[in-house]
């Protein structure tokens, strides 16, 4: 499958701040040694680079529809990022401290498009409610989402308007599943609205839920990303491979 | 240019494509750093900040299609969700006083503080 490698390659090596970045331990595909790289998450991919002043990134993990676990190893500090699919390669990595550990286990299971979705609407439907004064429950509203102007504050660029609601229904072969909230111009109803104003409880993730073969509350759109993911695992993973070799061909090339 | 017709799927912030009769992806593009513009009637393109006179031109069916997706795809990048979660963060906190990432145990995340994100 090709993939606009520049642009992911760009990605990855551009200024913008990386969300977490280091050396780990990584565990080969076939082999059982580990062998230690440069990693850098930013957003939902974890890049990783032969060094850390290579170029260009050795391989790419793209962190969607994936579980972040500690595992049991000869190796300390190891944990593994699973996919759920059986042909889907888990990788197995390894910090070199307990703290190292723990900080990467966080922001790896936090990483993912979905994850950050999730806590967009959220947010979302905080603010609205508190804006149109529904915390106390006020069944004759009405509003219309999308009329709120952000105001520029600072050098930061803000989003041009806000995500707009949709009034379309969510279809397969189009619109963005980001869009797919529930409509707006729906009330929330008394059961979903908390009386004394308190943040609702973060929806609960797919990799807490018990059993693992469950992806949980993100239906279709989570089962859809997460096999299409799997499989670009598998493909991008054997282009990886195809370009290393690539590279160290000529590497050898240029050695005098 | 040919157009060839592909079945397009937008997934998290890689827009997919496929033969139309085909179950796997052709390809994928990752929508960061990219720009989104209208061209023609019914046509929008996707182009790169490092290759930017490449443009990947898609033809929709009508033009209110074409709107569909280009709103589709600018809000498409993981950038552009950070920045929105940045931005209803930053309103909470002034409406209420609390930040409200605190609840969820990531407000310390460097990746959510306004003085670190350059763009």
């Amino acid at each position: 499958m090709k993939l606009n490698e520049r642009s992911l390659a760009f990605y990855a090596t551009c200024d913008s701040p990386a969300d977490n970045a280091g050396f780990l331990y990584k565990r080969g595909e076939r082999h059982t040694a580990y062998h230690r790289r440069w990693f850098v998450l930013k957003g939902n991919m974890l890049f990783y680079f032969e060094e850390r002043e290579s170029r260009e990134p050795v391989g790419v993990i793209v962190l969607e529809g994936c579980t972040v676990e500690l595992c049991d190893s000869a190796e300390e500090f190891a944990f593994a990022i699973r996919f759920s699919g059986t042909k889907s390669r888990t990788y197995v990595l390894a910090a070199e401290s307990q703290a190292a550990m723990e900080s990467w286990v966080k922001s790896l299971s936090r990483a993912s498009f979905d994850y950050m979705r999730l806590v967009v609407r959220e947010l979302e439907k905080q603010l609205e409610e508190m804006r149109w004064g529904l915390a106390g429950g006020h069944p004759g509203c009405r509003h219309t989402p999308g009329c709120w102007k952000p105001q520029p504050s600072g050098p930061e660029q803000l989003p041009e308007r806000l995500p707009a609601l949709p009034t379309i229904p969510p279809k397969e072969n189009g619109c963005a599943v980001w869009n797919n909230v529930p409509a707006a111009d729906q009330l929330p109803d008394a059961g979903g609205c908390d009386g004394d104003a308190n943040p609702r409880p973060l929806p609960l993730l797919p990799r807490r839920r018990a059993s693992s073969g469950e992806l949980g509350s993100t239906g279709a759109a989570a089962a859809e990303s997460s096999s299409t993911f799997c499989r670009l695992h598998e493909r991008y993973g054997r282009e990886v491979a195809r370009l290393r070799q690539d590279w160290l061909d000529r590497q050898r090339d240029h050695r005098p | 240019a040919v157009l060839k017709k592909r079945l397009v799927k937008l997934v998290v912030n890689f827009l997919f494509y496929f033969r139309t009769d085909e179950a796997e992806p052709i390809g994928a593009l990752l929508l960061e750093h990219c720009r989104i513009t209208k061209e023609e009637e019914n046509v929008f393109s996707i182009s790169f900040i490092e290759e930017p006179e490449r443009k990947y031109c898609f033809e929709c069916d009508s033009e209110e299609q074409c709107q569909e997706w280009i709103e589709a795809l600018k809000r498409a990048s993981y950038e552009f969700m950070r920045r929105s979660l940045i931005f209803y963060r930053n309103e909470i906190q002034k409406m209420t006083g609390k930040d409200p990432l605190e609840q969820y145990g990531i407000s310390e995340e460097a990746r959510f503080q306004l003085a670190t994100r350059k763009q």
